[in-house]
Protein backbone atom coordinates (compact mmCIF):
# COMPACT_ATOMS: atom_id res chain seq x y z
CA UNK A 1 0.00 0.00 0.00
CA UNK A 2 2.49 2.49 0.95
CA UNK A 3 5.24 1.56 -2.22
CA UNK A 4 2.11 2.04 -4.33
CA UNK A 5 1.36 5.40 -3.27
CA UNK A 6 4.76 6.15 -3.32
CA UNK A 7 5.16 4.52 -6.90
CA UNK A 8 2.33 6.92 -7.50
CA UNK A 9 3.76 10.17 -5.81
CA UNK A 10 6.51 9.89 -8.07
CA UNK A 11 4.43 9.69 -11.09
CA UNK A 12 2.78 12.53 -10.47
CA UNK A 13 5.76 14.40 -9.72
CA UNK A 14 7.57 13.25 -12.88
CA UNK A 15 4.68 14.25 -15.26
CA UNK A 16 4.67 17.78 -13.53
CA UNK A 17 8.79 17.89 -14.49
CA UNK A 18 8.16 16.89 -18.31
CA UNK A 19 4.68 19.68 -18.11
CA UNK A 20 7.03 22.56 -16.47
CA UNK A 21 9.91 21.50 -19.13
CA UNK A 22 7.21 22.01 -22.37
CA UNK A 23 6.47 25.28 -20.64
CA UNK A 24 10.16 27.04 -20.08
CA UNK A 25 10.81 25.97 -23.69
CA UNK A 26 8.03 27.42 -25.05
CA UNK A 27 9.13 30.11 -22.99
CA UNK A 28 12.75 29.58 -23.96
CA UNK A 29 11.78 29.67 -27.90
CA UNK A 30 9.39 32.83 -27.69
CA UNK A 31 12.17 35.01 -26.23
CA UNK A 32 14.69 33.91 -29.00
CA UNK A 33 12.35 34.62 -31.58
CA UNK A 34 11.44 38.02 -30.30
CA UNK A 35 15.00 38.80 -29.45
CA UNK A 36 14.12 39.96 -26.27
CA UNK A 37 15.74 37.78 -23.66
CA UNK A 38 14.91 37.38 -20.15
CA UNK A 39 16.03 41.06 -18.69
CA UNK A 40 15.25 42.52 -15.39
CA UNK A 41 17.31 45.35 -15.53
CA UNK A 42 14.27 47.41 -16.22
CA UNK A 43 13.18 46.78 -12.28
CA UNK A 44 15.70 49.46 -11.43
CA UNK A 45 14.34 52.07 -13.34
CA UNK A 46 12.34 55.08 -12.28
CA UNK A 47 8.75 53.80 -12.58
CA UNK A 48 7.46 57.67 -13.49
CA UNK A 49 4.25 56.93 -12.54
CA UNK A 50 2.23 58.17 -9.54
CA UNK A 51 0.37 55.54 -7.31
CA UNK A 52 -2.86 57.10 -5.52
CA UNK A 53 -2.27 54.90 -2.20
CA UNK A 54 0.91 53.50 -0.60
CA UNK A 55 1.57 51.74 2.55
CA UNK A 56 5.27 53.08 2.21
CA UNK A 57 6.36 56.36 0.79
CA UNK A 58 6.90 56.41 -3.03
CA UNK A 59 6.98 58.94 -5.73
CA UNK A 60 7.66 58.62 -9.82
CA UNK A 61 10.93 58.81 -9.17
CA UNK A 62 11.21 55.55 -7.71
CA UNK A 63 12.16 52.53 -9.39
CA UNK A 64 9.96 49.98 -11.06
CA UNK A 65 10.97 47.33 -8.48
CA UNK A 66 9.47 49.56 -5.80
CA UNK A 67 5.82 50.54 -7.33
CA UNK A 68 5.50 46.89 -7.27
CA UNK A 69 6.22 46.19 -3.76
CA UNK A 70 3.81 48.86 -2.81
CA UNK A 71 1.31 47.11 -4.94
CA UNK A 72 1.98 43.83 -3.27
CA UNK A 73 1.49 45.47 0.13
CA UNK A 74 -1.52 46.89 -1.04
CA UNK A 75 -2.85 43.18 -1.83
CA UNK A 76 -1.71 42.44 1.04
CA UNK A 77 -3.49 44.68 2.84
CA UNK A 78 -6.47 44.08 1.12
CA UNK A 79 -6.12 40.09 0.88
CA UNK A 80 -5.56 40.44 4.56
CA UNK A 81 -8.49 42.62 5.79
CA UNK A 82 -11.05 40.91 3.27
CA UNK A 83 -9.98 37.66 4.92
CA UNK A 84 -10.72 38.84 8.68
CA UNK A 85 -13.99 40.16 7.64
CA UNK A 86 -15.04 37.94 5.24
CA UNK A 87 -14.39 35.47 8.18
CA UNK A 88 -16.17 37.74 10.92
CA UNK A 89 -19.54 37.73 7.96
CA UNK A 90 -19.38 34.84 6.96
CA UNK A 91 -19.77 32.73 10.49
CA UNK A 92 -22.14 35.26 11.85
CA UNK A 93 -24.45 34.95 8.95
CA UNK A 94 -23.62 31.07 8.82
CA UNK A 95 -24.90 30.97 12.17
CA UNK A 96 -27.74 33.16 11.91
CA UNK A 97 -29.01 31.02 9.22
CA UNK A 98 -29.55 28.06 11.95
CA UNK A 99 -30.83 30.30 14.67
CA UNK A 100 -34.69 29.88 15.98
CA UNK A 101 -35.48 33.93 15.33
CA UNK A 102 -37.00 34.05 11.82
CA UNK A 103 -36.25 37.32 11.25
CA UNK A 104 -32.41 36.75 11.33
CA UNK A 105 -32.89 33.49 9.51
CA UNK A 106 -34.33 35.30 6.90
CA UNK A 107 -31.87 38.08 6.25
CA UNK A 108 -28.92 35.69 6.36
CA UNK A 109 -30.73 33.49 3.75
CA UNK A 110 -32.07 36.73 1.12
CA UNK A 111 -28.01 37.75 2.08
CA UNK A 112 -26.63 34.68 0.56
CA UNK A 113 -29.12 34.16 -2.51
CA UNK A 114 -28.81 37.76 -3.23
CA UNK A 115 -24.82 37.94 -3.38
CA UNK A 116 -24.59 34.57 -4.88
CA UNK A 117 -26.43 35.72 -8.27
CA UNK A 118 -24.59 38.86 -9.09
CA UNK A 119 -21.17 38.13 -10.48
CA UNK A 120 -18.16 39.87 -7.95
CA UNK A 121 -17.40 42.48 -10.80
CA UNK A 122 -20.43 43.87 -10.58
CA UNK A 123 -20.91 44.02 -7.28
CA UNK A 124 -17.09 45.99 -6.93
CA UNK A 125 -18.67 48.33 -9.69
CA UNK A 126 -21.49 48.88 -7.09
CA UNK A 127 -19.46 49.54 -4.02
CA UNK A 128 -17.84 51.91 -6.15
CA UNK A 129 -19.93 53.63 -8.13
CA UNK A 130 -22.71 53.93 -5.91
CA UNK A 131 -22.11 53.22 -2.44
CA UNK A 132 -18.99 54.70 -1.87
CA UNK A 133 -18.28 57.37 -4.39
CA UNK A 134 -22.15 58.64 -3.24
CA UNK A 135 -20.93 58.99 0.36
CA UNK A 136 -21.83 62.19 1.88
CA UNK A 137 -19.71 64.40 4.13
CA UNK A 138 -20.86 62.48 7.45
CA UNK A 139 -18.35 62.77 10.53
CA UNK A 140 -19.98 59.93 13.18
CA UNK A 141 -18.78 60.02 16.48
CA UNK A 142 -15.66 61.31 15.69
CA UNK A 143 -14.32 58.10 15.34
CA UNK A 144 -15.05 57.46 11.43
CA UNK A 145 -15.43 60.51 8.79
CA UNK A 146 -17.49 59.40 5.63
CA UNK A 147 -16.91 61.45 3.18
CA UNK A 148 -16.46 60.53 -1.28
CA UNK A 149 -12.67 61.00 -0.42
CA UNK A 150 -12.73 57.90 1.49
CA UNK A 151 -13.26 56.67 4.90
CA UNK A 152 -11.17 57.84 7.94
CA UNK A 153 -11.05 55.57 10.87
CA UNK A 154 -9.61 56.47 14.02
CA UNK A 155 -7.23 58.93 12.04
CA UNK A 156 -6.24 56.47 9.65
CA UNK A 157 -7.36 56.89 5.93
CA UNK A 158 -8.90 54.77 4.10
CA UNK A 159 -9.39 55.37 -0.18
CA UNK A 160 -12.94 55.24 -1.26
CA UNK A 161 -11.57 52.40 -4.03
CA UNK A 162 -9.83 50.64 -0.82
CA UNK A 163 -13.17 50.74 0.90
CA UNK A 164 -15.60 49.75 -2.27
CA UNK A 165 -12.65 46.28 -3.21
CA UNK A 166 -12.42 45.47 0.66
CA UNK A 167 -16.35 45.85 1.18
CA UNK A 168 -16.50 43.57 -2.25
CA UNK A 169 -14.31 41.17 -0.98
CA UNK A 170 -16.34 40.60 2.11
CA UNK A 171 -19.87 40.54 1.38
CA UNK A 172 -19.01 38.51 -1.91
CA UNK A 173 -16.81 35.60 -0.07
CA UNK A 174 -18.80 36.11 3.53
CA UNK A 175 -22.02 34.41 1.55
CA UNK A 176 -20.06 31.46 0.52
CA UNK A 177 -18.03 31.30 3.66
CA UNK A 178 -22.09 31.87 5.49
CA UNK A 179 -22.95 28.33 3.36
CA UNK A 180 -20.35 26.49 4.52
CA UNK A 181 -20.63 27.35 8.27
CA UNK A 182 -24.24 26.67 7.96
CA UNK A 183 -23.39 22.84 6.78
CA UNK A 184 -20.68 22.31 9.22
CA UNK A 185 -23.18 23.57 12.27
CA UNK A 186 -25.80 21.46 10.56
CA UNK A 187 -23.91 18.60 10.38
CA UNK A 188 -23.81 18.53 13.81
CA UNK A 189 -25.93 16.02 15.92
CA UNK A 190 -29.52 17.27 17.44
CA UNK A 191 -28.47 15.99 20.82
CA UNK A 192 -25.75 18.70 21.08
CA UNK A 193 -27.87 21.46 20.78
CA UNK A 194 -30.62 19.79 23.28
CA UNK A 195 -27.72 19.09 26.02
CA UNK A 196 -26.56 22.29 25.89
CA UNK A 197 -30.07 23.95 25.86
CA UNK A 198 -31.20 21.55 28.55
CA UNK A 199 -27.77 23.26 30.60
CA UNK A 200 -29.28 26.33 30.62
CA UNK A 201 -26.63 27.72 28.09
CA UNK A 202 -27.92 30.53 25.99
CA UNK A 203 -27.68 30.00 21.86
CA UNK A 204 -25.03 32.30 21.41
CA UNK A 205 -22.79 30.45 24.00
CA UNK A 206 -23.76 27.12 22.88
CA UNK A 207 -22.81 27.95 19.67
CA UNK A 208 -19.57 29.26 20.23
CA UNK A 209 -18.86 26.45 22.80
CA UNK A 210 -20.08 23.29 21.34
CA UNK A 211 -21.04 23.35 17.85
CA UNK A 212 -18.73 25.35 16.19
CA UNK A 213 -16.01 23.76 17.59
CA UNK A 214 -17.52 20.57 16.71
CA UNK A 215 -18.03 21.98 12.84
CA UNK A 216 -14.75 23.31 12.53
CA UNK A 217 -13.07 20.25 11.14
CA UNK A 218 -15.48 20.10 8.25
CA UNK A 219 -15.23 23.45 7.39
CA UNK A 220 -12.12 24.71 7.48
CA UNK A 221 -10.59 22.67 4.52
CA UNK A 222 -14.30 24.59 2.64
CA UNK A 223 -12.55 27.75 4.22
CA UNK A 224 -9.42 27.53 2.79
CA UNK A 225 -10.66 27.14 -0.66
CA UNK A 226 -12.68 30.42 0.31
CA UNK A 227 -9.73 32.47 1.38
CA UNK A 228 -7.39 31.24 -1.47
CA UNK A 229 -10.40 32.34 -4.32
CA UNK A 230 -10.81 35.42 -2.14
CA UNK A 231 -6.99 36.54 -3.11
CA UNK A 232 -7.09 35.91 -6.43
CA UNK A 233 -10.48 37.67 -7.04
CA UNK A 234 -8.70 40.74 -5.20
CA UNK A 235 -7.18 41.30 -8.68
CA UNK A 236 -10.82 42.56 -10.32
CA UNK A 237 -9.51 45.80 -8.01
CA UNK A 238 -8.34 47.06 -11.39
CA UNK A 239 -11.78 47.95 -12.44
CA UNK A 240 -11.90 50.12 -9.54
CA UNK A 241 -8.55 51.74 -9.92
CA UNK A 242 -7.18 50.22 -6.42
CA UNK A 243 -2.90 49.95 -7.03
CA UNK A 244 -2.51 46.57 -6.05
CA UNK A 245 -0.03 44.21 -7.54
CA UNK A 246 -2.31 43.64 -10.82
CA UNK A 247 -3.02 46.69 -11.76
CA UNK A 248 0.84 48.24 -11.29
CA UNK A 249 1.87 45.09 -12.77
CA UNK A 250 -0.25 45.80 -15.51
CA UNK A 251 1.20 49.81 -15.73
CA UNK A 252 4.53 48.04 -15.55
CA UNK A 253 4.18 45.69 -18.63
CA UNK A 254 2.58 48.47 -20.85
CA UNK A 255 5.38 51.25 -20.37
CA UNK A 256 8.03 48.81 -20.39
CA UNK A 257 6.94 46.14 -22.90
CA UNK A 258 8.77 43.48 -20.48
CA UNK A 259 5.66 41.38 -20.77
CA UNK A 260 6.78 37.93 -19.95
CA UNK A 261 9.19 39.17 -16.77
CA UNK A 262 6.14 41.22 -15.28
CA UNK A 263 3.69 38.13 -15.86
CA UNK A 264 6.38 35.70 -14.30
CA UNK A 265 7.10 38.18 -11.20
CA UNK A 266 2.86 38.51 -10.60
CA UNK A 267 2.69 34.41 -10.87
CA UNK A 268 5.29 34.31 -8.50
CA UNK A 269 3.48 36.74 -6.02
CA UNK A 270 0.52 35.15 -5.71
CA UNK A 271 1.85 32.12 -5.69
CA UNK A 272 3.85 33.03 -2.91
CA UNK A 273 0.66 34.71 -1.76
CA UNK A 274 -1.41 31.63 -1.93
CA UNK A 275 1.20 29.28 -0.16
CA UNK A 276 1.25 32.08 2.77
CA UNK A 277 -2.32 31.34 3.35
CA UNK A 278 -2.47 27.28 2.36
CA UNK A 279 0.21 27.18 4.74
CA UNK A 280 -1.77 29.33 7.48
CA UNK A 281 -4.78 27.56 7.25
CA UNK A 282 -2.80 23.76 7.21
CA UNK A 283 -1.04 24.84 10.47
CA UNK A 284 -4.79 25.72 11.85
CA UNK A 285 -6.36 22.61 10.08
CA UNK A 286 -3.46 20.35 11.57
CA UNK A 287 -3.98 22.03 15.21
CA UNK A 288 -7.39 21.48 15.38
CA UNK A 289 -8.04 17.91 13.77
CA UNK A 290 -5.06 16.99 16.55
CA UNK A 291 -7.20 18.60 19.64
CA UNK A 292 -10.06 16.93 18.48
CA UNK A 293 -8.42 13.73 17.39
CA UNK A 294 -7.28 13.56 21.68
CA UNK A 295 -10.33 13.90 22.19
CA UNK A 296 -11.75 10.38 20.38
CA UNK B 1 -47.16 18.94 49.86
CA UNK B 2 -45.45 21.33 47.72
CA UNK B 3 -46.08 20.70 43.62
CA UNK B 4 -42.88 20.85 41.54
CA UNK B 5 -44.40 20.12 37.99
CA UNK B 6 -48.46 21.10 37.45
CA UNK B 7 -48.99 20.10 33.67
CA UNK B 8 -52.66 21.51 32.94
CA UNK B 9 -54.18 20.19 29.11
CA UNK B 10 -50.54 19.85 26.98
CA UNK B 11 -51.47 19.90 23.42
CA UNK B 12 -48.45 19.55 21.30
CA UNK B 13 -48.81 18.98 17.20
CA UNK B 14 -45.64 17.92 15.23
CA UNK B 15 -47.90 17.52 11.89
CA UNK B 16 -51.21 19.10 11.29
CA UNK B 17 -53.82 16.75 12.16
CA UNK B 18 -51.69 14.04 14.76
CA UNK B 19 -51.32 15.21 18.26
CA UNK B 20 -48.52 13.79 19.87
CA UNK B 21 -49.87 15.27 23.15
CA UNK B 22 -53.61 15.28 23.50
CA UNK B 23 -54.64 16.89 26.79
CA UNK B 24 -52.49 15.79 29.33
CA UNK B 25 -52.63 16.65 32.60
CA UNK B 26 -50.84 15.82 36.12
CA UNK B 27 -49.07 16.58 38.72
CA UNK B 28 -45.34 15.82 40.39
CA UNK B 29 -44.95 16.35 44.13
CA UNK B 30 -41.82 17.44 45.47
CA UNK B 31 -39.49 14.79 46.42
CA UNK B 32 -41.46 12.38 44.16
CA UNK B 33 -40.76 9.63 41.69
CA UNK B 34 -42.97 9.53 38.89
CA UNK B 35 -42.03 6.95 36.39
CA UNK B 36 -43.56 7.65 32.96
CA UNK B 37 -44.32 4.38 30.85
CA UNK B 38 -45.78 3.55 27.49
CA UNK B 39 -45.55 2.27 23.73
CA UNK B 40 -43.54 4.12 21.15
CA UNK B 41 -44.67 6.96 19.69
CA UNK B 42 -47.38 7.22 22.61
CA UNK B 43 -45.80 10.98 23.19
CA UNK B 44 -43.16 10.75 26.57
CA UNK B 45 -40.19 11.47 25.07
CA UNK B 46 -42.27 14.92 24.06
CA UNK B 47 -44.11 15.00 27.72
CA UNK B 48 -41.08 15.60 29.88
CA UNK B 49 -39.10 17.58 27.17
CA UNK B 50 -41.79 20.19 27.33
CA UNK B 51 -40.98 20.40 31.13
CA UNK B 52 -37.33 21.77 30.54
CA UNK B 53 -38.83 24.14 27.44
CA UNK B 54 -36.79 21.83 24.37
CA UNK B 55 -40.24 21.48 22.84
CA UNK B 56 -42.89 24.19 22.51
CA UNK B 57 -46.02 23.86 23.66
CA UNK B 58 -49.03 23.88 21.40
CA UNK B 59 -51.71 24.58 23.86
CA UNK B 60 -52.42 24.03 27.91
CA UNK B 61 -50.23 25.54 30.42
CA UNK B 62 -47.41 24.44 32.77
CA UNK B 63 -46.33 25.59 35.98
CA UNK B 64 -42.75 23.96 36.85
CA UNK B 65 -40.86 25.62 40.16
CA UNK B 66 -43.29 28.40 40.20
CA UNK B 67 -42.54 29.18 36.84
CA UNK B 68 -44.46 29.22 34.02
CA UNK B 69 -44.70 28.01 30.45
CA UNK B 70 -47.44 28.02 27.65
CA UNK B 71 -47.78 28.31 24.08
CA UNK B 72 -45.80 31.68 23.91
CA UNK B 73 -42.22 30.42 25.02
CA UNK B 74 -40.91 33.73 25.94
CA UNK B 75 -37.34 33.14 26.67
CA UNK B 76 -36.79 34.30 30.14
CA UNK B 77 -38.92 31.46 31.85
CA UNK B 78 -37.81 29.04 29.88
CA UNK B 79 -33.59 29.95 30.24
CA UNK B 80 -34.81 30.32 34.30
CA UNK B 81 -36.30 26.66 33.94
CA UNK B 82 -33.24 25.07 32.62
CA UNK B 83 -30.88 26.26 35.34
CA UNK B 84 -33.28 24.55 37.99
CA UNK B 85 -34.21 21.39 35.89
CA UNK B 86 -31.80 18.80 35.08
CA UNK B 87 -31.90 16.41 31.49
CA UNK B 88 -30.32 13.24 31.21
CA UNK B 89 -30.89 12.06 27.68
CA UNK B 90 -30.83 8.33 25.89
CA UNK B 91 -27.39 9.16 23.73
CA UNK B 92 -25.58 11.35 26.76
CA UNK B 93 -24.97 13.87 24.31
CA UNK B 94 -21.73 14.17 26.42
CA UNK B 95 -19.43 17.36 24.71
CA UNK B 96 -17.24 14.90 22.78
CA UNK B 97 -14.59 17.64 22.37
CA UNK B 98 -14.48 18.62 26.21
CA UNK B 99 -12.73 16.69 28.77
CA UNK B 100 -14.65 14.79 31.14
CA UNK B 101 -14.01 17.54 33.65
CA UNK B 102 -15.26 20.35 31.32
CA UNK B 103 -17.91 18.93 30.32
CA UNK B 104 -19.67 19.00 34.18
CA UNK B 105 -17.94 22.66 34.42
CA UNK B 106 -19.22 24.07 31.62
CA UNK B 107 -22.59 25.30 32.70
CA UNK B 108 -21.81 26.13 36.54
CA UNK B 109 -18.94 28.46 35.04
CA UNK B 110 -20.90 29.85 32.27
CA UNK B 111 -24.45 30.01 33.47
CA UNK B 112 -24.09 29.87 37.26
CA UNK B 113 -20.59 32.33 36.83
CA UNK B 114 -19.29 29.92 39.67
CA UNK B 115 -15.37 29.78 40.51
CA UNK B 116 -14.24 27.65 38.21
CA UNK B 117 -12.25 26.18 40.95
CA UNK B 118 -14.96 25.47 42.88
CA UNK B 119 -16.97 23.86 39.93
CA UNK B 120 -14.04 21.82 39.46
CA UNK B 121 -14.35 20.47 43.07
CA UNK B 122 -17.64 20.00 42.83
CA UNK B 123 -17.45 18.08 39.64
CA UNK B 124 -14.94 15.50 41.21
CA UNK B 125 -16.83 15.24 43.86
CA UNK B 126 -20.12 14.19 41.97
CA UNK B 127 -18.42 12.12 39.80
CA UNK B 128 -16.83 10.79 43.36
CA UNK B 129 -20.70 10.15 44.01
CA UNK B 130 -21.04 8.37 40.49
CA UNK B 131 -17.79 5.78 41.12
CA UNK B 132 -15.94 7.30 38.11
CA UNK B 133 -13.69 9.81 39.87
CA UNK B 134 -10.41 8.41 38.12
CA UNK B 135 -12.50 9.50 34.06
CA UNK B 136 -11.61 13.34 35.33
CA UNK B 137 -9.13 13.95 32.45
CA UNK B 138 -10.82 11.53 29.81
CA UNK B 139 -12.56 12.23 26.94
CA UNK B 140 -16.45 11.12 26.47
CA UNK B 141 -15.22 8.55 23.85
CA UNK B 142 -12.91 6.76 25.92
CA UNK B 143 -15.56 5.97 28.84
CA UNK B 144 -17.86 3.09 27.99
CA UNK B 145 -21.35 3.75 27.60
CA UNK B 146 -22.72 3.39 31.32
CA UNK B 147 -19.91 5.66 32.36
CA UNK B 148 -20.68 8.56 29.76
CA UNK B 149 -24.09 8.25 31.21
CA UNK B 150 -23.30 8.57 34.64
CA UNK B 151 -21.05 11.40 33.40
CA UNK B 152 -24.09 13.26 32.18
CA UNK B 153 -26.35 12.48 35.17
CA UNK B 154 -23.39 14.22 37.18
CA UNK B 155 -23.24 17.32 34.83
CA UNK B 156 -27.02 17.73 34.86
CA UNK B 157 -26.38 17.22 39.26
CA UNK B 158 -23.83 19.96 38.64
CA UNK B 159 -25.97 22.20 38.71
CA UNK B 160 -27.62 21.65 41.71
CA UNK B 161 -31.52 21.22 40.31
CA UNK B 162 -34.74 21.08 42.08
CA UNK B 163 -36.14 18.83 39.19
CA UNK B 164 -34.11 16.01 37.08
CA UNK B 165 -35.51 14.32 34.18
CA UNK B 166 -34.42 11.35 32.48
CA UNK B 167 -35.34 10.04 29.12
CA UNK B 168 -34.83 6.53 28.72
CA UNK B 169 -31.57 6.51 30.33
CA UNK B 170 -30.51 2.80 30.04
CA UNK B 171 -32.16 2.42 26.67
CA UNK B 172 -28.67 2.66 24.70
CA UNK B 173 -26.32 0.62 27.51
CA UNK B 174 -25.18 -2.80 26.58
CA UNK B 175 -27.05 -4.89 29.49
CA UNK B 176 -24.83 -5.17 31.84
CA UNK B 177 -23.95 -1.75 32.09
CA UNK B 178 -27.80 -0.72 32.96
CA UNK B 179 -27.43 -1.80 36.51
CA UNK B 180 -24.74 0.97 37.25
CA UNK B 181 -26.65 3.52 35.94
CA UNK B 182 -30.16 2.80 37.88
CA UNK B 183 -28.11 2.07 40.72
CA UNK B 184 -26.76 5.94 40.55
CA UNK B 185 -30.96 7.16 39.83
CA UNK B 186 -31.62 5.05 42.77
CA UNK B 187 -29.44 6.71 45.57
CA UNK B 188 -31.14 9.64 43.93
CA UNK B 189 -34.08 9.17 44.62
CA UNK B 190 -33.09 7.65 48.01
CA UNK B 191 -31.81 11.34 48.63
CA UNK B 192 -34.99 13.16 48.16
CA UNK B 193 -34.70 13.92 44.48
CA UNK B 194 -37.78 15.17 42.39
CA UNK B 195 -37.61 12.53 39.42
CA UNK B 196 -39.63 11.72 36.06
CA UNK B 197 -38.09 9.10 34.21
CA UNK B 198 -39.50 7.66 31.06
CA UNK B 199 -37.84 4.20 31.05
CA UNK B 200 -39.34 0.20 30.25
CA UNK B 201 -37.12 -0.99 33.29
CA UNK B 202 -39.66 -2.87 35.06
CA UNK B 203 -37.84 -4.08 38.51
CA UNK B 204 -36.87 0.11 38.69
CA UNK B 205 -40.10 1.49 38.55
CA UNK B 206 -41.63 -1.17 41.17
CA UNK B 207 -38.74 -0.44 43.12
CA UNK B 208 -38.08 3.07 43.39
CA UNK B 209 -41.09 4.61 41.81
CA UNK B 210 -43.76 6.69 43.90
CA UNK B 211 -46.53 6.00 40.96
CA UNK B 212 -46.47 5.25 37.43
CA UNK B 213 -48.32 6.94 34.57
CA UNK B 214 -49.21 4.90 31.61
CA UNK B 215 -49.15 6.81 28.59
CA UNK B 216 -50.81 6.13 24.59
CA UNK B 217 -51.93 7.92 21.96
CA UNK B 218 -50.65 11.41 23.54
CA UNK B 219 -52.83 10.68 26.32
CA UNK B 220 -52.37 9.59 29.90
CA UNK B 221 -54.37 6.65 30.07
CA UNK B 222 -53.77 5.46 33.89
CA UNK B 223 -51.95 6.74 36.82
CA UNK B 224 -51.32 4.44 39.47
CA UNK B 225 -49.38 3.54 42.63
CA UNK B 226 -46.51 0.97 41.27
CA UNK B 227 -47.53 -2.42 43.23
CA UNK B 228 -51.49 -1.83 41.88
CA UNK B 229 -50.15 -1.09 38.49
CA UNK B 230 -47.88 -3.85 38.06
CA UNK B 231 -49.91 -6.57 39.51
CA UNK B 232 -53.60 -5.20 38.69
CA UNK B 233 -53.94 -2.21 36.32
CA UNK B 234 -57.15 -0.73 36.01
CA UNK B 235 -57.13 -0.07 32.45
CA UNK B 236 -57.42 -2.86 29.49
CA UNK B 237 -54.37 -1.25 27.24
CA UNK B 238 -52.13 -0.79 30.48
CA UNK B 239 -52.73 -4.72 30.83
CA UNK B 240 -51.69 -5.71 27.37
CA UNK B 241 -48.97 -3.46 27.45
CA UNK B 242 -47.49 -4.71 30.54
CA UNK B 243 -47.75 -8.41 28.86
CA UNK B 244 -46.10 -8.04 26.03
CA UNK B 245 -43.38 -6.36 28.47
CA UNK B 246 -42.67 -9.90 30.29
N1 LIG C 1 -39.43 16.18 15.97
C1 LIG C 1 -40.56 15.53 15.60
N2 LIG C 1 -41.15 15.83 14.42
C2 LIG C 1 -42.27 15.22 14.04
N3 LIG C 1 -42.91 14.27 14.75
C3 LIG C 1 -42.38 13.93 15.93
C4 LIG C 1 -41.17 14.54 16.41
N4 LIG C 1 -40.87 14.00 17.63
C5 LIG C 1 -41.84 13.11 17.88
N5 LIG C 1 -42.75 13.05 16.87
C6 LIG C 1 -43.94 12.22 16.85
O1 LIG C 1 -44.68 12.45 18.01
C7 LIG C 1 -45.18 11.22 18.55
C8 LIG C 1 -44.67 11.04 19.96
O2 LIG C 1 -43.27 10.84 19.91
P1 LIG C 1 -42.38 10.65 21.20
O3 LIG C 1 -40.96 10.67 20.75
O4 LIG C 1 -42.78 11.63 22.22
O5 LIG C 1 -42.79 9.19 21.65
P2 LIG C 1 -42.14 8.27 22.77
O6 LIG C 1 -43.26 7.81 23.63
O7 LIG C 1 -41.01 8.94 23.43
O8 LIG C 1 -41.63 7.03 21.90
P3 LIG C 1 -40.32 6.11 22.10
O9 LIG C 1 -40.64 5.11 23.16
O10 LIG C 1 -40.14 5.47 20.76
O11 LIG C 1 -39.18 7.02 22.46
C9 LIG C 1 -44.76 10.13 17.60
O12 LIG C 1 -45.83 9.88 16.72
C10 LIG C 1 -43.61 10.73 16.84
O13 LIG C 1 -43.55 10.22 15.55
MG1 LIG D 1 -38.89 8.63 23.48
Amino acid sequence: MRRRSLLLQVGVAALLLALLALLVNNLAVNLLRTGLGLDFGWLGRPSGFALAESALPYSPSDSYLWALTIGWLNSLKVIAAGLVLATLLGVAAGAARSSSNRLLRSLAGGYVAVIRQVPLLLQLLFWYFVAFLGLPETPIGGLIQLSNQGISMLGMPLSVEFCAVLTGLTVFTGASIAEIVRGGVNAVPRGQWEAFRSLGLSEGLGLRRIVLPQALPAILPALTSQYLNLAKNSTLAIAVGYADLYAVSDTTITQTGRAIEGFLLLLISFLLLNLLISGGMAGINATVLGRMRRSR
Amino acid sequence: MTVAIRATDLVKSYTPGSRALDGVSLEVASGEVLVVMGPSGSGKSTLIRTFNGLEKLDGGELDVLGVRLDAAHEERPVREIRRRVGMVFQQFNLFPHLSILDNITLAPVKVQKRPKAQAEQRAIELLDQMGIREQAHKFPAQLSGGQQQRVAIARALALDPEVMLFDEPTSALDPERVKEVLDAMRQLARDGMTMVVVTHELGFAREVADRVMFMDQGQVVETSDPASFFTNAREERSRRFLSQMV
